[in-house]
């Protein structure tokens, strides 16, 4: 009623205010490019890709699938398939991104090329000092600028990255069994056929004469939809 | 100008003057003493407003339990130099639409009219630029020609938000120009002259070892915390800096202003700040006279400035503390507070002129009934007052009859 509030306000400042001198604590002020603050495991800014082992060419996860690039809200991702192909983790054949591009002005860090990705092959990155010069091809990332190693993803989202390594792991355990069954299959096929001639040799002449029915069936059928 | 002075500390400047005057050829010692008198002025107080920049925004930092500007030179102390290449680099724009000559006069006008207020101060012993007799009238006569500036700002920029910062700055100014003018009257009527040096000299006298200041008296002390929330306001300074309200009205009047314009918009705001300091140090402080007379051998113009520097301190102090008024509270304060308050400092200045100081046989006595019997005149209103505005507003919780 007479003031005293402003007194009351006035002493609150000056405490701040000498305060500030005595206890560092007080200051809130991180003197950022010296201190920095540890970003939090979530910190998300804009979408790189993982290759795994030395070469970033030949050991890039992406296969061209181009879901993301059909996804992204924005468009700001850019795919060419390749014509030729090289084999993914589990050593099947596979398509590669021949062109590979992100514009970071464009893209509003939403993260729904990274949900959308069945191999695992894009991320979100927590680098933030992006600044450059060149306001359009400098913030034009292309497949060079954006593959980054696994361990790089290991170290910015530790959790999620240990979760992503156990999942392809058992896939490519499990695609490696399969292969050992598939060969060990084949294996036993081929024994078998070898053995199927030493045998007898009028069940292969019986089997070579029913095969072309089977082949003829789709020509029969083709009336049968008009 | 044939004699000069002695040249001691106290009088180091004004010897240092004398001194160059008389080594001119005569024709010129008029002039020379004129540009000498002009650039001190600019140089002194154009770099106390590079300080003060610095200071507030260090001080504001710490207040908000910040570091502030850090990083030009050690411990930022190069940050003004920053700024003021900044603002000279910067390119300067004018609306197309915007009244050219007047847009591009206003911020002229108001730099010009906040230094002419110096030409008043009496900044030290002899050191006043003129000494006129009607010192403080030339001085409010001065501080209402940057209304003018100001809503020539406004006015030229085309700009609805600079129109409304320079009618918030008219209706603010006017208004408290009255308390600010009717509580140093107080002053005007006990030292009986309206010239600053004059007004100076009267409290600079001592009894026993403490100096005849008026902020020693109670209507003095009263009348100076008027004074000092009036000159607050009419200089835009926060709590009062509606004009330029940025979540309002973005910049208010110099909205349309960039580059050297906007800082000389700034300087001349702070250069005002100075002014109206530095007629409150004088017309309730003492100018440049010591409080204690064992002090009185520091130089004079040292004491003005270190009250200076103490009030900008204030200054700095109450805007971290203060949150922006609203439009009504500020003219409810100026025309339901300040107003009737400045009038009962009148009437208690009245009362302390007449009343005797001393009763004779009675020892110190006359003089306690004297300060309580004035200091009662003051404090009485000042309750009755708080107490009925107080009253006419309630804060009861608010009823939603609709949305709850």
């Amino acid at each position: 009623m007479f003031g005293e509030g402003i007194l009351q306000g006035l002493y609150e400042t000056a405490r701040n205010f000498f305060g500030s001198y005595v206890d560092k604590d007080r200051l809130v002020t991180v003197q950022y490019p010296e201190e920095r603050h540890q970003l939090p495991e979530a910190t998300r800014e804009f979408p790189f890709l993982l290759y795994d082992g030395a070469d970033p060419e030949a050991g890039l996860r992406c296969v061209a699938c181009q879901i993301c690039e059909k996804e992204c809200p924005p468009r700001c991702i850019h795919i060419e398939k390749s014509k030729d192909k090289k084999p993914d983790f589990v050593g099947k054949q596979q398509f590669y991104p021949a062109v590979f591009d992100i514009d970071v002005s464009v893209c509003m860090s939403c993260q729904i090329c990274v949900e959308v990705c069945p191999f695992d092959a894009i991320r979100m990155d927590n680098e933030f000092e992006l600044s450059t010069s060149n306001r359009f091809g400098g913030l034009l990332y292309t497949k060079r600028e954006l593959a980054k190693p696994n361990e790089y993803y290991q170290k910015i989202h530790p959790t999620e990255a240990a979760e992503t390594d156990e999942r392809r792991e058992k896939e490519a355990e499990e695609a490696k069994a399969k292969a050992a069954a598939a060969a060990a299959a084949a294996a036993a096929k081929a024994a078998q056929a070898a053995a199927v001639p030493a045998a007898a040799a009028n069940g292969a002449t019986g089997n070579g004469a029913a095969a072309p029915k089977p082949a003829g069936q789709p020509a029969d059928k083709k009336p049968v939809i008009q | 100008m044939t004699a000069l002075p002695a040249p001691t500390a106290d009088q180091i400047w004004v010897w240092l003057k004398a001194w160059l005057v008389l080594h001119t050829p005569a024709p010129l010692q008029s002039l020379v003493s004129i540009v000498c008198i002009v650039a001190a002025i600019i140089v002194v107080f154009a770099s106390l407003f590079a300080l003060t920049v610095l200071l507030e925004r260090k001080g504001l930092g710490r207040i908000q339990n910040r570091y502030g500007p850090n990083r030009v030179g050690p411990f930022g102390i190069l940050q003004p130099i920053a700024d003021a290449v900044k603002s000279l680099t910067k390119e300067d724009i004018v609306p197309r639409s915007a009244d050219h000559v007047v847009h591009y006069l206003a911020p002229l006008v108001l730099v010009g009219a906040s230094f002419l207020a110096y030409a008043v101060l009496p900044i030290g012993r002899n050191m006043t630029a003129v000494n006129l007799d009607a010192g403080v009238l030339f001085f409010f006569a001065i501080g209402s020609a940057t209304e003018l500036a100001v809503f020539m700002a406004g006015w030229s920029s085309r700009n609805k938000y600079s129109l409304l910062g320079a009618m918030r700055a008219i209706a603010q100014m006017v208004s408290y120009e009255i308390p600010l003018i009717l509580s140093s009257i107080a002053v005007v009527m006990i030292a009986g002259t309206l010239s600053t040096t004059a007004i100076v000299d009267q409290q600079a006298r001592y009894t026993h070892g403490i100096a005849h200041w008026y902020a020693f008296t109670p209507w003095g002390l009263a009348g100076f915390i008027l004074f000092m929330i009036a000159a607050t306001a009419e200089t835009n300074r926060s709590p009062f800096d509606l004009p330029e309200g940025e979540s309002e009205i973005i910049a208010g009047y110099f909205i349309e202003y960039s580059g050297f314009k906007f800082a000389l918009f700034f300087l001349a705001e702070y250069i005002e700040m100075f002014a109206v300091s530095g007629l409150g140090i004088t017309l309730f402080l003492g100018g440049w006279s010591s409080p204690v007379s064992f002090l009185a051998w520091i130089p004079s113009w040292i004491w003005f400035f270190a009250k200076l520097l103490a009030f900008i301190g204030c200054f700095i102090w109450v805007r971290g503390t203060l949150p922006r008024l609203r439009m009504d509270q500020l003219m409810n304060f100026a025309w339901k507070f300040m107003l009737p308050m400045t009038l009962f400092v009148i009437l208690s200045a009245g009362v302390w002129r007449f009343l005797p100081a001393t009763i004779a046989g009675s020892g110190a006595l006359g003089a306690v009934v004297r300060w309580l019997v004035c200091a009662l005149v003051v404090l009485l209103p000042y309750i009755a007052l708080a107490r009925t505005l107080e009253s006419g507003r309630k804060i009861e919780k608010r009823e939603y009859r609709f949305a709850d």
